[in-house]
Parts: C-alpha cells; structure tokens; sequence
C-alpha cells in the first residue's frame, strides 16, 4: 500500500484563516496535517490570521424574535431578543468559551465537596455593576433566590429545585446547599434565566433597573424596536472590543438579510434556510451554520394504546428518513436526530451510539409482531413550531406509508397550541430550545415524574442513570453513563427525534471572530458584542 | 355657519357612540381568543404554578365584564391603564409608536396628496391620449400589487443596487430631520405609490363627469384655454368626491400600514398591535383599535364638513 500526501491548499487556509472561517485549532490540525512541523504553523497563524482584535466602532445587529412584552423580568425571560441583551449587559456566574468548555464570568472559580452537594462559588473582584457598586455575594444570593420560594413567577424555578439553601460566606463567597448530589451546577449557571441582579436592601433582587454587570451598559431599549449600550469600562471579563452596540428588533427574515447585505447590519441573527445558500454567494457577507442543541421532538405516550408496545414505538423510530426530512425541510442545515435528547453541541455526547436507519421493512415486521398492521396514529403539529413544522409532519407520513402504517396529520392553531396539544394529545410534534446539559433535559423531559415528561416513558433503569449520573464527578464515568442512557432512549424510549435544527446567523466579512462560536445560542452564544470585532 | 357647528356637534355625538359599540366589540372578540393571557405570556416553559401566580397578578381572575367596566372607566378619563405584559401604562407602550405613524402617514400625505390631485387634473386635460393611458396603467399597477412586494421592489433598486436609500428605516432620538426624511423615504415612497392610484382617478373621473355640464360649454364658448376650464370651473365643483376618498386614503395610511412597518422594520403602530394580540395584551390592543376607529370617523367628518364647505349650496341653505 503506498500512502499518498495530498498537501492541503495553503493559501486557502490561509485566507480562510484571516476571514475568521477557522479557528486556531483546525488551522492548527490542517497546517500539521499538511506536512508543516507545529512551531512553524503557530507562527503561521500569528502572521497570517487576525493576530490582534482591534478596538472601537459601533457593532450593528439585526436581532429577530423582538417583542413589545419583552422586559427586564429574567424570570419571563423567553424572547431571543431578551437573551441576545441579557447576555450583552447583564453578566452570570459562569459562562460557556467558544470551544464549548464551561469558563468563569462573575465567579472566578468554583469547588465543590465529593458527593457534589454543596458548591462554593468565588466571585470575581474586579466585577462591577453600571451602577458603580462592587459585585457581592448578597447580590448572587438576591439573583438565584429571585427564582426559588413559593409565589416566584419564574420559569426557571424547576431548575433550582435541587437547590436547598444559598448562603453568602463572606462577601466573595457564595455556597449553594443542595438536596442531592449535582456535578452540573456549575453548567446550570449558564441559563439564560440566571443573570445577576444587584440586590435591594431587603434582600430581594432588583431586576426593573435595568442594571447589570455585563460588558456593556444599556442605555436605551424600546422592547420590539432597538437597544442601545456602550461599553462597560470596568467589566470583569476580557473583550467587548466595541465602543457601542446598537441592535435593532427585525422580525421580518427578508428584512434582516436586507439589513446585512446593504450593510446597514454588521451582524444578524437567524438566516431563514431556503435563502441561506443565496446569501453564502455574496462577497461580503458570511453564513454561520453551526450544529445545535434546539431540538424537534415528537413524544407519544408509552401509557396509551397503540404507543404502549415498543415495537411500535420501534416501527415509528424506524419509519422516518431523517436525512430526507432535513434535506427537504431545513436545506441540510441541520444535525441528524437519534432519538435520543442529547445534541452533539452539549457536553457529553456519545459519538459512538448506532443510528437509527430509515427501514420501513424492519418497521413493518414489527408491527406485525406486535399485532398493529395497517397501524393508524395521528400526530399533532402546528406552524409555529419551528420552521416547515406541518411539512415535516406531512412529510413523515409519506416516508411511513411504506412501512404500511398511516399517520393522520392534524394541523392545529399555533395560538394554545403549548396549552392545548401539547401534553395533552398522545403524539405531537415539539420544538425545545438549547438546554446547558443533558442532565437538565432528561431530567426536565425524560425522567419518570418530570411535570413535562411528555411521552410518559417510565424507564427505571432510565431513572437510576440519571440520578447515578447527577452527583458522577468523574467525567468519564459520566459520559459512559449517558451513553447508556442514550441507548436506552433510543431502543425504549417513547420520542422520535428526527433532527436538531441547526444555528444560521450572518455577518459581514470585516467583523472579526476568534475562528470557534460557541453554540449555546445564535451569535456566538450572544456573546457577539462582547467577542467579535472590527477587522478595518 | 351654526349649521355646520351643529353639523359637526351632532357627528362627534354619533362617533362616541359608534365607539362605544366598537370597544364592546373588541373587548369580546379579544376574550373569544384560544388560550389564555397568562399562558400566552409565559410560553411553553410554562408550569400551572407560574400560570396561577401570574393570573393572580395580573387580576384576570374577574369576570370579564367586569374588567370591561373597569377599563371604561379608565379611557373615559383617557386612561388606558397599564399593559398587562411590561406594566407600562399603554400610553407609555404605544405613545412614541403613534407618533411615528402619523409622521410616516402625514410624510406620505404630503407628497401623495398634491401629487395626485395635479396628475388627476393633467390627465383629464390630456383624457385618452398616451399619457393619460400610461398614468392609468402605472397607477393601477401600484396599486393592484401588494404593498411589501412594492416595498422589497424598492428596496433591491433603491438601497441594494443604486445605495441611494437606506432599506431599514429605524430610528433613532438623535437624528436630524433631514435624517429622518431620508431614512424614511422608501417607506413613504411606498404608501404614496399604493394610494396614489384612487385619488388621481377619482379627480380624473369627478373633472370628466362635469365637462358636459351647461356652464363647462360656457366658459369654452368665451374662449378659456383648457387647464383654466378645468382648474377654475371644473374642479371647484368636483371636490366632493375627490375629499372624500382622500379622507379614505388618509385612514388607510394610518391603520393599513402593518406590512409597510414590517418591511422596512418601521416602529409604528401596527406592529405593536399585532404583538399585543399575539400576547393577548388586551388594555393595548383596545387602545390600538380605538386609535383606529376614532381616526376613522374623525377623518369621515372631516370629509363630510369638506364636502359641505366646499359646496355654495350646501354652506348657505335656503
């Protein structure tokens, strides 16, 4: 066998390298790959790449899902354009890097005891609100209880339900009290929900000013219209190369590209599939196509007939073309579901689990096995679930007639459609937003007495991973217990997962970025303001 | 010229009324929506717990007509009391957004109006020539194709290809007026464009209808050159129509507008309202509706009294 070295083409990694279209590590893994010993290809990155980010300029975003409800409230946050702003001038705990590790925000550092029921959290000294005051403990306090007790309005409240009691140690120090083991706390911190609040003499968080301690101070924000901030001079972390930030709310996808490409946009959120590859054609704008952890599901209840038989639920896995679907629907920007609820974009995730094949012969022996030839289910969807939600419901019915099984699609209103079908109806189509880690989904959606366990799958085997998995402080471990539980969800388990729609946002070429996004959300986490810059 | 005061007294009284009824109206189709507000504001991520809390909070637990008095009372004093979804008071919610409405619909207005009303007056001078045909077909084409694809059409020519115009048309406090008159330039262009059409031909129309009459003869036979037939004889007598479906067009600019604002991501009125209803945000989606039904019979009377003032007959009845 004679191996041949087909040399990588230099000059352009080399342009895609200065365009911030690949990251150091990749440069990295390239350059070597192409015959070039390591300390030359670091060397060749500094020279080559944007070496330094540069200062200054007003950062322009179009930002889509812009609201007139939008509010201050971080217990209603929900809106993408309240996380994009959440994240721009109000700072959290911890935050996730553009490589996908977890990093440090307004805590510095964090330990916690060996069963993982108690987490200590150092807070940075350096961190500040816009209003002047020094980041305390009582302020971390104030913040994570907004969010906890009885009569809390907030949707994260189920998220903090491990916790038992946080206490300010000294006015640096913060420790949470847990009920049970949990190795992910440090990840939940990341939640868009959980900003940190300057407290108010009573102890209550004071969430109506406005104030924050993220790299930018909004000055102005009309809720559905625009925001405008301007750096944070004293901010904790490192970045946040622009002098100011405007965004402006444009709901309209025709409107957001517009935006971009006359320029009156440096960046946008949310590129609508079918034009994505137009926009890729033109010069000075690029289209950011990222793997993420938002997720279509399609739950059916385990405790309801026909869905009760796994080999039913087995031949409805097996009935789906899932890279048909994604083609057809998404235009291929998407990653491939396994039925299993946990992303390549989170922590954790085993590469390794077999997929499920589109085999509608395997599916029509099994339901004969299980008695249910000529099998006829409805499944509920609705146009706002995500893009083509009803198509891709239409669509799974036409792929499972070959399975000789009949899907009736039901189109429903998209007004009540999270009151009225959902949980409610025993098959139904669902879009879930990105979640830190698969412990918080599984346990918000999978585990047998979850409030949205929405197939009803009581698994116990299931149950006790998942709670062997919480306090695992041991990565390894973990990750082997996730693929067990993966295997598990995908082989028992009562949701069709067909895909994870990925992230599509765009920028102008002269808008420098580290190379990696963090995939978190749209806009490098929103984290744009604080991590892009202008390259001229 | 009491008539006319009395005129007017007697079709305010009429409209208070009528808005009455529209608010009753609106207040219950509002309620007969699916779903429910707290539910709507929440989300999915909505548990019971948060839903009970938040109905609590908001006093969606009375009577719905209940509530309705509620709010009578507060707009017979013009207060529209708070939305339910930021606690702002609804003024506060859509005071700068109304402003911005009538900005653009007056900014429209301006240039809509005299042009039409000129190019009405020039093609029934030039009827059935070739550039009477061209104005018709143009307009009409305007007018006959829907508004954001105009919009989209002026954007490509406008902002991408020629970079003459801004495409996005948000605003900021800091902007000078000629800013302002720039930036929303495409947005106006694209109203004057769709209400052009009605205006000119009805001036077309209401000129040509009187160049039979007896005194049109006249005033040819003592030898006025043509523009002074129709300027000085001819459309004194046709303004009535021709007030009345300005006045039309005048309502339309401010109520019709939502897919104009989201083109050109406009902060106007109607992109509040169709947020609210999508929120169930009821104190602001009834104050919106007011706005509108209120514009329209303002604008009605206004048309009416025009008709009058503009008519010897009519000003000094027998």
């Amino acid at each position: 066998m004679k191996s041949t070295n087909i040399p990588f083409p230099m000059d352009r990694l080399a342009d895609a390298a200065r365009e911030g279209r690949v990251s150091r590590r990749a440069f990295m893994n390239y350059a070597v790959a192409s015959g070039m010993i390591a300390g030359a290809a670091t060397g060749l990155w500094g020279s080559m790449a944007q070496a330094e980010p540069k200062r200054g300029g007003t950062f322009r975003i179009a930002q889509h899902d812009g609201n007139s409800g939008d509010s201050h409230d971080p217990g209603l946050y929900e809106s993408n354009a309240e996380i994009l702003l959440a994240h721009t001038h109000r700072a959290y705990l911890t935050l996730i890097e553009t490589d996908g590790s977890l990093g440090p925000d307004v805590a510095l550092e964090w330990s916690a005891t060996p069963d993982a029921s108690e987490w200590t959290f150092k807070l940075n000294p350096n961190a500040t609100f816009h209003s002047g005051a020094r980041v305390t403990a009582q302020d971390v306090v104030a913040s994570m209880n907004y969010h906890r007790g009885e009569g809390t309005t907030s949707v994260a409240k189920a998220l903090l339900e491990v916790v038992d009691e946080i206490v300010a140690d000294d006015a640096q120090t913060v420790t949470f009290r847990l009920n049970s083991g949990n190795a992910d706390l440090p990840w939940l911190m990341t939640d868009y929900h959980f900003v940190i609040l300057p407290a108010n003499d009573d102890g209550t968080a004071n969430w109506q000013s406005g104030d924050g301690c993220g790299p930018y101070r909004l000055n102005s924000w009309t809720p559905g219209i625009s925001a405008s901030l301007t750096r944070h001079d004293d901010w904790h972390g490192e970045g946040a190369y622009f002098d100011a930030v405007e965004v402006v709310f444009i709901n309209d996808p025709n409107a957001r590209q517009t935006a971009l490409v006359t320029g009156d946009a440096d960046a946008t959120s949310w590129i609508e599939n079918k034009t994505m590859a137009l926009l890729e054609r033109h010069p000075d704008v690029d289209v950011i196509n990222l793997p993420s952890a938002q997720t279509i599901t399609m739950p059916m209840f385990c405790d309801v007939e026909p869905f009760n038989d796994v080999n039913v639920r087995k031949a409805l896995k097996l009935s789906i073309d899932r890279e048909g679907m994604m083609n057809k629907i998404l235009f291929g920007a998407a990653t491939i579901g396994n039925d299993f609820h946990h992303s390549p974009a989170m922590p954790y995730w085993p590469d390794d689990v077999e997929q499920t094949p589109y085999d509608p012969d395997q599916a029509r022996s099994l339901l004969k096995k299980a008695g249910m030839e000529n099998l006829k289910v409805k499944l509920y969807s609705a146009d706002s679930i995500s893009t083509g939600a009803v198509d891709a419901a239409i669509l799974y019915s036409e792929h499972a007639k070959k399975a000789g099984m009949k899907i009736q699609v039901s189109r429903e209103p998209n007004d009540g459609y999270w009151s009225d079908i959902w949980l409610k109806k025993p098959f139904c189509m669902v879009a879930w937003g990105a979640r830190p880690t698969p412990d918080v989904m599984y346990s918000l959606a999978y585990k047998s007495d979850a409030a949205w366990n929405e197939s009803h799958w009581k698994n116990e085997k299931f149950n006790e991973l998942l709670m062997a998995a919480k306090s695992e402080l041991d990565d390894g471990l973990r990750a082997e217990m996730y693929r067990d539980m993966a295997i598990l969800s995908r082989d028992d388990g009562g949701t069709v997962i067909p895909y994870f729609p990925n992230f599509v946002y765009g920028k102008r070429k002269n808008i420098g970025t580290t190379g990696e996004h963090a995939i978190a959300w749209q806009l490098d986490g929103y984290r744009a303001a604080s991590r892009w810059w202008f390259n001229s | 010229m009491s008539d006319i005061l009395g005129l007017v007294a007697k079709r305010l009284g009429l409209g208070l009324i009528i808005l009455l009824v529209i608010s009753v109206i609106i207040f219950f189709m509002v309620e007969l929506l699916p779903g429910d507000i707290a539910q709507a504001v929440l989300g999915q991520g909505a548990t019971e717990e948060n839903v009970r809390n938040l109905r609590e909070q908001m006093g969606l637990n009375d009577p719905a007509y209940v509530r309705y008095f509620h709010w009578l009372r507060g707009a017979l004093m013009l207060d529209f009391g708070r939305s339910i979804v930021t606690q702002e008071t609804v003024m506060g919610v859509i005071g700068e957004r109304f402003r911005n409405t009538m900005f653009l619909a007056t900014y429209a207005a301006v240039i809509a109006v005299p042009f039409a009303i000129t190019l009405g007056v020039v093609v029934a001078l030039l009827r059935n020539t070739i550039f009477d045909r061209v104005a018709n077909v143009l307009t009409l084409t305007s007018i006959s194709s829907p508004e954001f694809f105009l919009g989209y059409i002026l954007i490509l020519f406008f902002s991408v290809k020629w970079g003459m115009f801004p495409a996005i048309a948000s605003l900021s406090d800091s902007m000078s007026f000629w800013d302002l008159l720039e930036r929303t330039f495409l947005p106006a262009l694209t109203l004057v464009l769709v209400v052009t059409a009605h205006m000119m031909r009805m001036t077309r129309a209401a000129i040509i209808n009187l160049l039979a009459s007896p005194y049109i003869e006249m005033a040819k036979l003592k030898g006025a050159p043509p523009w002074k037939v129709i300027v000085r004889h001819a459309l004194p007598n046709a303004w009535a129509p021709i007030i009345n479906v300005i006045a039309l067009n005048l309502a339309y600019l401010i109520t019709g507008v939502v897919l104009v604002e989201v083109v050109f991501v406009y902060p106007g009125i109607g992109q509040a309202l169709v947020d609210a209803v999508s929120k169930r945000d009821f104190p602001v989606v009834q104050a919106c509706c007011l706005i509108f039904a209120a514009t329209f019979i303002l604008l009605n009377l206004a048309a009416d009294v025009g008709a009058i003032l503009t008519n010897p007959r009519l000003r000094h009845p027998k």
